[in-house]
């Protein structure tokens, strides 16, 4: 699993790599949790394009980064979802909490 | 009446964290031979590390333990997963069905059984508190026919 970021103008994208399951979520939320805290960014764009495999626990990561972005009074956007990825979200329903692109 | 059973494995393994993805992996290899699609075989991997990371989670949350999977493949083109282990069990297993119910870390979404349900065909959870909890699976592979 791998993280990395760039920000532009307050917008950050993060674009996660890899395989995303429960033993990669806890360090993954805790680098999303810093990388926001030291950006402080208005809108964030999460990029799971590189992602080969996810479980439930995106889902939490999702969430995560959902309340930490409301909590800066910015908003969180997923985008370029596999089509694997996509049918654990849309299992859980997350279209209706965040945005799915 | 029973199924035949044409081929299967047995895995064995530490309830490490790090072991998720050999689970999945090695489950994904070996139902390779239904000649599944990468969606099937998504579902397939997405089933096996849920029910491993809540034997991970729930099961074993203050030691490691063991877990055993076995996957067999029946009649039909049906593929069958049991993910075993000898932890503390499940109190109340209705409960834990439901949509977001969850004891886990933050980590966890509480969809655990839920994506178990949707991808697979069938799910049994049989579990006693103390003595542990046995998750079986199973999920019939769409015979493709070749192109003509």
């Amino acid at each position: 699993m791998e993280m990395k970021y760039k920000t532009e103008n307050r917008q950050l994208t993060i674009t996660l790599t890899g395989e995303l399951d429960h033993h990669a979520a806890k360090d993954l939320m805790d680098s999303i949790d810093r990388c926001m805290e030291q950006n402080l960014p208005t809108k964030t764009l999460l990029d799971l394009g590189g992602l080969t495999f996810m479980d439930s626990s995106g889902i939490a990561v999702v969430l995560r980064a959902k309340r930490r972005m409301e909590a800066l009074s910015g908003t969180l956007v997923v985008v370029n979802i596999p089509r694997q990825a996509s049918r654990v979200l849309e299992t859980a329903g997350l279209g209706r909490y965040v945005d799915l692109v | 009446m029973k199924t035949k059973c044409t081929n299967y494995i047995t895995l064995e393994f530490l309830s490490h964290s790090a072991n998720e993805g050999f689970a999945r992996g090695a489950v994904a290899c070996f139902a390779a031979q239904l000649d599944p699609t990468l969606e099937e075989l998504g579902d397939i991997k997405t089933a096996v590390s849920e029910a491993v990371t809540n034997a991970i989670v729930h099961a074993y949350p203050d030691r490691l333990g063991k877990i055993v999977i076995k996957a067999r493949i029946l009649e039909e083109n049906v593929l069958e997963l049991s993910v075993r282990d000898w932890g503390r069990g499940i109190a109340d297993v209705e409960k834990a069905r439901q949509p977001l119910f969850s004891t886990g870390g933050e980590e966890r979404s509480g969809m655990g059984f839920t994506i178990m349900e949707s991808f697979m065909d069938r799910l049994t959870v049989r579990s006693q508190e103390g003595k542990g909890t046995r998750v079986t699976m199973r999920r019939r592979i769409q015979p493709r026919r070749a192109v003509q």
